[in-house]
């Protein structure tokens, strides 16, 4: 499969990406890894008439942790993610999602950035993103702004990101407590049939605080407030997961398609959800 | 039709320069620009592993990278891994464990290999099929190739402790 023809640019820094973003519009578009946009351009579902590697941007690959508060930038790998040993104490639930995504050569190419940015429905980070309430740094001309990833994804491939911006980073609290990214697939590589990213947090036997989303059962992540809710002042036990479960169920709007009908995934969601809940406060 | 550039590849440590377009896969630019024929084109859409080489330390399938991406690299193929009279560890345990049939996949099977037991030489049996993952085989039924590797480990750390 052959791309159509493009202008191929790798500038050295972010002012350089801009002007360049600013110069072609919407005809230009930014590759981290590219296993998700090249694919995409080999099917020529996407044609980028001038595509922007930014692999010598530097500052982009940094992974900071200080004062509680984590930092990735946006070329930050999935493999880098995994063997990261501060950010595996940190945030153990980036390590647990990203060795469900994709194969082991896909994560040395794919990208938190890409994979937070890109908009596609089936990524795995933006539900954790959602779960870790995390904020999301977009550069563009007029400078830097931040938006909550629960606040970012607006449809398939539609996002709060304007054509000449750029993701630059991601950043969210240390979390605290038990988690959990269970991911139902029908096999390695595939994208999710039904996900879930769960944080817990307990206090007495109970359940202090709870945060939950769901990973391509919508055409965007869905952060179901009202399932986490269902578990808050609980004991955990299977009437508060049920409780949790049926909330979810009624946030999320599955379409059917080669992963199955709708009752199926719905199916799947609850037993998912119900799995990753378990395992979080297992961990708690 | 864009212009082509002036790419530079260093490929099993010798320099190679030539004019490609941008867009070209890197799988390609290796078979029909530099006759590296070893890594396969298998499904072209960056599931099977047929075509894995390394690139600045990382397995990447090279049918999802322009050759622009990679202008500047380091790449090493099965070509740098073994010469037909001096195989590498690798390739021997896969002909003695019977760790191919075809041999369609074995170039990018012992290219992945190769790094897997670079970051850990001593894998299980689960790490192996975990981080062989990305490779598909639709011959073997994969017994013989985690056999093969597992061996290959075993015969990696004993000629280390050799030496030491």
């Amino acid at each position: 499969m052959i791309p159509a023809a493009f202008d191929y640019y790798r500038p050295k820094n972010m002012d350089d990406v801009i002007a360049l973003l600013e110069e072609h519009g919407d005809d230009a578009r930014v590759m981290a890894g590219g296993h998700s946009l090249i694919p995409m351009m080999k099917l020529r579902m996407a044609e980028v008439p001038h595509l922007i590697d930014l692999q010598d941007v530097s500052g982009l690959g940094d992974i900071s942790i200080s004062g509680g508060r984590i930092s990735l930038g946006a070329m930050v790998s999935q493999h880098e993610l995994i063997n990261h040993e501060g950010l595996n104490a940190a945030a153990p639930i980036l390590r647990e999602a990203a060795l469900q995504i994709a194969d082991p050569q896909v994560r040395y190419m794919g990208t938190i950035g890409g994979n937070v940015a890109n908009g596609d429905p089936g990524n795995d980070m933006p539900g954790v993103m959602q779960c870790l309430d995390a904020e999301i740094e977009l550069l563009g001309p007029e400078g830097s702004r931040r938006v909550a990833a629960r606040n970012y994804y607006e449809s398939a491939y539609m996002t709060d990101r304007e054509d000449d911006e750029v993701l630059v980073s991601i950043s969210f609290n240390a979390p605290a407590g038990g988690f959990a990214y269970e991911k139902q697939k029908r096999k390695i590589g595939d994208y999710a049939t039904a996900a879930a990213a769960v944080q817990m947090t307990k206090s007495g036997g109970q359940v202090a605080s709870a945060s939950i989303a769901m990973t391509n059962l919508s055409d965007v992540p869905v952060w179901s407030e009202a399932a986490g809710a269902a578990l808050v002042g609980s004991a955990c036990d299977s009437a508060a997961v049920k409780a949790a479960v049926a909330a979810m169920l009624g946030d999320i709007d599955p379409t059917e398609d080669n992963r199955g009908p709708v009752a199926f995934k719905r199916h799947v969601a609850g037993i998912i959800l119900s799995r990753a809940i378990e395992r979080a406060w297992q961990r708690a | 039709m864009t212009d082509k550039m002036h790419v530079k590849l260093n490929v099993n440590g010798e320099d190679r320069e030539f004019l490609a377009e941008p867009r070209e896969l890197l799988i390609y630019a290796l078979r029909e620009h530099l006759n590296i024929t070893g890594p396969h084109v298998g499904c072209d859409t960056s599931h099977c592993g047929a075509c894995t080489v390394t690139i600045d330390g990382k397995s990447v399938k090279s049918c999802t990278m322009f050759v622009a991406q990679a202008n500047g690299a380091e790449i090493t193929t099965i070509e740098g891994i073994g010469k037909p009279d001096a195989l590498h560890v690798l390739q021997e345990s896969f002909r003695e464990h019977h760790g191919l049939q075809c041999g369609f996949c074995t170039p990018g099977m012992i290219t992945r290999a190769t790094k897997l037991l670079e970051e850990n030489p001593n894998p299980t049996e689960e790490d192996v099929r975990f981080g062989m993952s990305g490779n598909i085989c639709r011959c073997t039924g994969y017994q013989n190739i985690v056999k093969s590797i597992l061996s290959a480990a075993s015969e990696l750390n004993s000629a280390k402790e050799a030496a030491q």
